[in-house]
């Protein structure tokens, strides 16, 4: 474990601030910053979250690189309309960084959980949507995304999740290849599912099963190129998100290879309910069923029903 | 200012954006009436008398900003746009046909239009956002809000109204058409507004009432500085579908298609209204 994804996009806002005009750091009472390590462009609009995106708007239309700070469920559910028309409708370039995604508000309960961010942030045009998969791909994913034309969605963390290991670099819109095989495609996105499939590909392997592992941190645009390229060769996909398995980054796979590179695809995926539990995020993701145990279980199912 | 005192008197607008929305709500589509009828002089009064705008470069950087919150007030303000020059009048005949960007609720590829609307309760937090990217500019620039008094409805006016007091954003001025009508009645009986100044107030605003279809009344308070820190509303008194008397004061003007007697009826209507 080292730094928790939004601890990391913290300290490069920090970083990056003093050096970019174009930034302000618009805040909704989240107490992920300190506003007197800020000299100016940082305002917290307090617990608004529908003013914060509309005013995320006005400001980047008065020529401003807004970084709007809330949680995800809140990003995504109750300030979607002002996303939806104020941002996405516009344009405009407003980086959403919403925290506490998937399960990882944990304790805190349903309220704070968000398995819908990926299907509402994905459906919309315009909007690109990042989800790192550790700490250090946050700064860098992050960086990257001052780069990009129109709004991103970038999903983080509440806690440190482990770093991924002897990762290569990772590149904002191309999948990452962690493993490269040619019998199955793990295709994951966010930390405990890629560590998930990178688990799953190390039981497969033992089994003489030879197993490619995508991180694929850019849900939309969707790098269709790389996966469809591993599913042609593979045949079968498992797909491993901490999101609703309705409408999610499995579902956005299979959309995709459904058109292009008919693949089986099956998915690995919360299930379609509110967690009715309190614990950790590996736990409550666990207790969905978002594990490396289930993702190599879907590739043995999947493998006994690939046609070819 | 671009407005200088060769500026065409806002009151001969206003009649000019009366008769340019009648006309467009006897296309076949029919167009919301009586709330672009209500705006006529404040859409007149900001567009000739308050708003440093540039028709022939809508991108000015210096520029102020307006925003129809009250989206179903689009055909005022295409109205208002071509008569300030951002767009020639025979571009109105697009509207509504299949294909065109003139939609009835505001266009954001319409010269002139700042942001699209339609949605109600967005504005007030887009202003937000203008206002504390002018502060950071430095910029003397305006951010001018419209809004329909039945949209004051929408919690987000007021989560955005707060914010914009506690920002101290003195560069936002809030007008409120207060026409008192919404879709199905008086906002009164519905989700009544009053005592509506003490609610602005309330909310740290300052607070001017004008008689909305006074230009002079509307200039003044348009015009007026701003008490330092403090966001502005000008609760602008109206009637809704006023001009027409056969639709003045109804909720069923909200959105008319006018048949061809009845639209020379409206424009006879507003002929005498423009001699009287």
């Amino acid at each position: 474990m080292t730094a928790s994804s939004r601890e990391v996009y913290r300290d490069a806002v920090l970083d990056l601030l003093p050096q970019d005009e174009r930034l302000v750091c618009l805040d909704s009472d989240t107490g992920l910053f300190d506003a007197a390590a800020f000299p100016e462009r940082y305002v917290n609009l307090g617990i608004a979250e529908h003013t914060l995106m509309g005013a995320a708007a006005g400001l980047a239309k008065s020529g401003r690189m807004p970084l709007v700070n809330t949680m995800a469920a809140f990003a995504s559910s109750r300030a979607n309309e002002a996303v939806k028309i104020d941002i996405a409708l516009n344009d405009l370039p407003v980086r959403i960084a919403a925290t506490h995604s998937g399960v990882s508000a944990g304790h805190l309960g349903p309220t704070h959980h968000a398995l819908e961010d990926l299907a509402v942030m994905r459906t919309l045009p315009n909007m690109t949507v990042v989800v790192p998969a550790d700490g250090p791909q946050t700064g860098t994913l992050f960086r990257q995304s001052l780069h990009v034309r129109g709004p991103v969605y970038l999903r983080l963390g509440r806690n440190a999740t482990p770093e991924l290991p002897d990762a290569p670099p990772v590149t904002l819109g191309l999948a990452q290849v962690l493993r490269d095989g040619p019998d199955v495609t793990l295709a994951a996105c966010g930390p405990y599912p890629v560590l998930a499939a990178l688990d799953a590909a190390d039981a497969l392997a033992e089994e003489g099963v030879r197993a490619s592992v995508l991180n694929v941190h850019t849900v939309k645009p969707l790098d269709v190129a790389t996966i469809a390229a591993h599913a042609e060769r593979s045949g079968v996909v498992v797909t491993v998100e901490e999101h609703w398995r309705n409408a999610g980054f499995g579902a956005a796979v299979a959309e995709s290879l459904a058109e292009i590179a008919p693949s089986l695809v099956l998915r690995v995926a919360m299930p379609d309910a509110f967690v009715p539990v309190s614990g950790g995020q590996r736990y409550l993701a666990e207790r969905g069923g978002v594990t490396s145990a289930a993702v190599a279980a879907k590739a043995r199912l999947a493998l006994r029903r690939d046609p070819r | 200012m671009t407005t200088t005192i060769d500026a065409p008197p806002a009151a001969g607008t206003a009649a000019r954006i009366r008769e340019h929305v009648v006309n467009l709500c006897a296309s076949p589509e029919g167009g919301h009436l009586g709330g672009s009828m209500s705006l006529a002089e404040i859409l007149a009064t900001l567009y000739t008398r308050v708003l440093r705008v540039d028709p022939l470069d809508p991108a000015r950087p210096d520029r102020d900003v307006l925003l129809l919150s009250k989206g179903h007030g689009g055909l005022a303000l295409y109205a208002a746009l071509t008569e300030a020059g951002f767009f020639p009048a025979d571009r109105l005949d697009e509207y509504a046909r299949p294909g065109s960007e003139f939609t009835a609720h505001p266009h954001a590829e319409i010269p002139g239009v700042e942001m699209p609307s339609g949605s109600l309760g967005h504005g007030l937090a887009l202003a937000v956002g203008f206002a504390l990217g002018f502060r950071l500019d430095g910029a003397d620039r305006r951010c001018f809000v419209v809004m329909g008094d039945g949209e004051l409805q929408e919690g987000s006016v007021w989560e955005a109204a707060s914010v914009a007091a506690a920002q101290r954003l003195d560069s936002v001025v809030a007008i409120v058409d207060r026409n008192r009508l919404q879709i199905t009645g008086a906002t009164e009986t519905i989700d009544a507004l009053e005592p509506l100044a003490d609610r602005w107030s309330a909310f740290g605003w300052t607070v001017r009432q004008v008689d909305g279809h006074s230009c002079e009344e509307l200039e003044a308070a348009l015009t007026e500085a701003p008490v330092d820190g403090r966001p502005t509303v000008v609760i602008a008194h109206t009637v809704k579908g006023k001009g027409i008397p056969f639709v003045e004061d109804q909720p069923r003007s909200h959105y008319a298609k006018l048949g061809e007697r009845q639209h020379a009826k409206a424009l006879a209507a507003l002929r005498r209204g423009a001699a009287s």
